[in-house]
């Protein structure tokens, strides 16, 4: 696990006494692509698996459940190794993207359905069915098929479902992917709800930034079938550490070499016949002193734009050009590009004084104390 | 005359005005039509011959003969039982075909379907050799149980099972394969037994493709007539199903053939409305 500082409040390996509800390493190999990941997760903790599609984020959750075997490593629920138990043996609860509500039964008897094969009678299975569903504001709905239900209403159930083999680990795979945008706001806060009752480990897969935000306690940003970040959700959001992230969160990611609170970023490949005069790798200053091999991030409403070159303020200037401008939200996105490439996000009034057009010579400023620098 | 855009449409003209509106598709090919005509004249003529040469006025009396009731009875009664045969053993050949994968698969399933190309009456002298008095196992089943098995209903039933469970099992395949396996993981991460799996999730999602395969199973088993009259004879109030009967009715008594004819006919109407409700609901 990469160290963590402040903000991060995680139980590490260093002495903390409760085994963890779930700890796994997966290993698996498919074809050319191979899944090395390893997960902790503390009773009643949310850990989001975020990354772009095919990163391995959902064969790392159907590994955990066992529906797709691994090549290596080991699964271990409370301890005990479950690495080879078949699925049903799992203490698992699974809400799969499309919920996966069996057709051919009610609500009540989908939710019932696991307690069923668990071997409670056909009436206590109901009755726990009927508590679940009762407990998601379900009750009025527990007889209707799932086709007749809406998107929300079947994530929930499909919620009960799980919960009601009562699970050690419940996993959720795209959880939100199933919804429309209108409905997805009131869903998603109404899971976060849910989950948070759930005392036994949890783990869900999700490519939008603001599911894992939400709904997690933890994020693993996982990206070629490896974990590249893990943290709280908000030191991830403000400390990307890979440009896949950074674009997720919105932010310019540099990574560079600190000396005091100077960084030389890398040279990038595109090299500058921009007319700035000045080559060789970009500098940036930023407030507070670091030393070695740093990452720098800036919003891109941190970054101002002036015609010419500024005196005063801004302690970070470069001469870049113009790639690009889209709309975003109420403002308008420059895409620059030169010495370093980086987004800013100017007021179209602003855009329309500068009369930006493609290809035309910008000078970009950032104060230094809008640059976060940590170590890379 | 183009309609024109933005009138206010009365109701009267709305209906006519759409067809107008549609982008006409030119005319269909003659290459195509002329032989798509023919046939189905083809198809078509002999039942209405049937119907047309049909003694209407005897009809009932002809009916209710004895040896017309015992061989519908014994063709439906043979053809059901065929049927649930054909299920209980088809339903999980075409399970293991679809969800397993042993070894030898692909062969299994070309033998299982080459009595569906096999001429029945090869089926019935097949049948003959394996399961007759003398046969591979027949033989057996004389000595140790006393059991001859040609020339008796359950010879019937067999003849129908052999050329009719290809058709089950098939149709029963393609609908496991066609059917969301996710289902079924989902029920396994609800900790479902495989078995249970089948049971209460792939069974019940797969159902209207197993009626299918039923209903064309029972047909097939219906109208069987080489293998049963090779395996089974043809033995008046035993082995003797109904197009045993119509054959042997032609021979004597055409206008008896014809009543026989037209009771099967109908009986393959009920099974196609039945099949074209199935396949419109999907």
């Amino acid at each position: 696990m990469r160290p963590t500082d402040d903000a991060s409040h995680q139980p590490t390996a260093s002495g903390v006494p409760a085994t963890p509800a779930l700890e796994a390493d997966l290993r698996l190999r498919r074809g050319s692509f191979t899944l090395e990941v390893s997960l902790t997760v503390q009773p009643g903790q949310i850990l989001a698996l975020l990354g772009p599609n095919g990163a391995g984020k959902s064969s790392a959750l159907r590994a955990l459940a066992g529906l797709v075997p691994l090549t290596g490593g080991h699964v271990r629920f409370d301890g005990r190794d479950q690495t080879t138990a078949p699925v049903e043996r799992r203490p698992i609860g699974m809400v799969f993207q499309d919920y996966l509500l069996f057709p051919h039964m009610s609500a009540l008897d989908n939710v019932a359905f696991g307690p069923r094969r668990q071997g409670l009678s056909r009436a206590a299975a109901r009755e726990r069915a009927a508590g679940l569903l009762d407990h998601m504001g379900l009750s009025a709905h527990a007889r209707v098929r799932p086709r007749r239900l809406s998107g929300g209403q079947a994530q929930r159930v499909a919620l009960a479902r799980a919960l009601a083999v009562r699970p050690r680990l419940l996993l959720l795979d795209e959880p939100m992917a199933a919804l429309d945008a209108s409905t997805r706001i009131d869903v998603r806060a109404r899971l976060r709800h849910l989950l948070e009752e759930f005392d036994g480990a949890t783990v869900l897969v999700t490519h939008d930034p603001l599911d894992a935000m939400v709904l997690a306690d933890r994020v693993a940003v996982i990206e070629g079938g490896r974990v590249v970040q893990q943290g709280v959700p908000a030191e991830v959001a403000r400390r990307p550490r890979t440009a896949y992230v950074a674009r997720l969160v919105g932010l310019n990611l540099f990574r560079g070499r600190a000396e005091g609170t100077t960084v030389t970023l890398e040279e990038t490949e595109t090299e500058t016949e921009t007319g700035a005069g000045t080559g060789g790798p970009a500098l940036v200053e930023v407030h507070q002193a670091h030393r070695g091999p740093a990452l720098v991030a800036f919003p891109p409403r941190a970054v101002a734009l002036y015609p010419c070159r500024p005196h005063g303020s801004p302690r970070n200037v470069w001469r870049l050009r113009v790639e690009g401008t889209e709309r975003f939200g109420d403002q308008v996105r420059v895409h620059l590009a030169g010495r370093l490439s980086l987004a800013a996000d100017i007021s179209p009034a602003a855009l329309a004084e500068l009369g930006l057009s493609r290809g035309d010579a910008v000078w970009a400023g950032v104060k230094a104390a809008e640059v976060e620098c940590y170590p890379g | 005359m183009r309609p024109e855009r933005g009138s206010g449409p009365s109701a009267a003209s709305t209906g006519t005005r759409e067809r107008a509106l549609r982008a006409r598709g030119g005319r269909p090919p003659w290459i195509l039509v002329l032989p798509a005509l023919v046939g189905v004249a083809f198809l078509v003529l002999p039942m209405v011959g049937l119907l047309v040469r049909a003694p209407w006025s005897t009809l009932g009396g002809r009916l209710l003969q004895p040896q017309v009731l015992s061989a519908l009875w014994l063709s439906l009664s043979t053809a059901t039982v065929a049927t649930g045969l054909c299920l209980l053993l088809g339903v999980p050949l075409a399970w293991s075909l679809a969800r397993t994968d042993f070894p030898g698969r692909r062969l299994v399933r070309a033998l299982v379907t080459v009595p569906l190309v096999m001429p029945p009456v090869v089926g019935g002298v097949a049948l003959l050799l394996a399961l007759g008095r003398n046969g591979l196992l027949g033989r057996y089943l004389d000595a140790w149980f006393g059991i001859t098995l040609p020339f008796t209903p359950a010879a019937v039933v067999l003849a129908q099972v052999f050329v009719a469970m290809p058709f089950l099992v098939i149709s029963v395949e393609g609908a496991l394969r066609g059917a969301d396996r996710r289902y079924e993981e989902a029920a396994a991460t609800l900790g479902a037994s495989r078995t249970a799996v089948f049971t209460r999730v792939t069974l019940p999602m797969v159902l209207p493709g197993i009626g299918a395969g039923a209903v064309l199973c029972w047909a097939r088993a219906l109208g069987e007539f080489g293998a049963t009259i090779t395996f089974a004879g043809n033995f008046p109030g035993t082995t003797q199903t109904m197009p045993l009967a119509v054959y042997v009715a032609m021979q004597r008594d055409p206008e008896a053939a014809i009543v026989l004819s037209l009771v099967l006919l109908l009986v393959c109407l009920a099974v196609l409305a039945t099949l074209r409700e199935r396949w419109t609901n999907v």
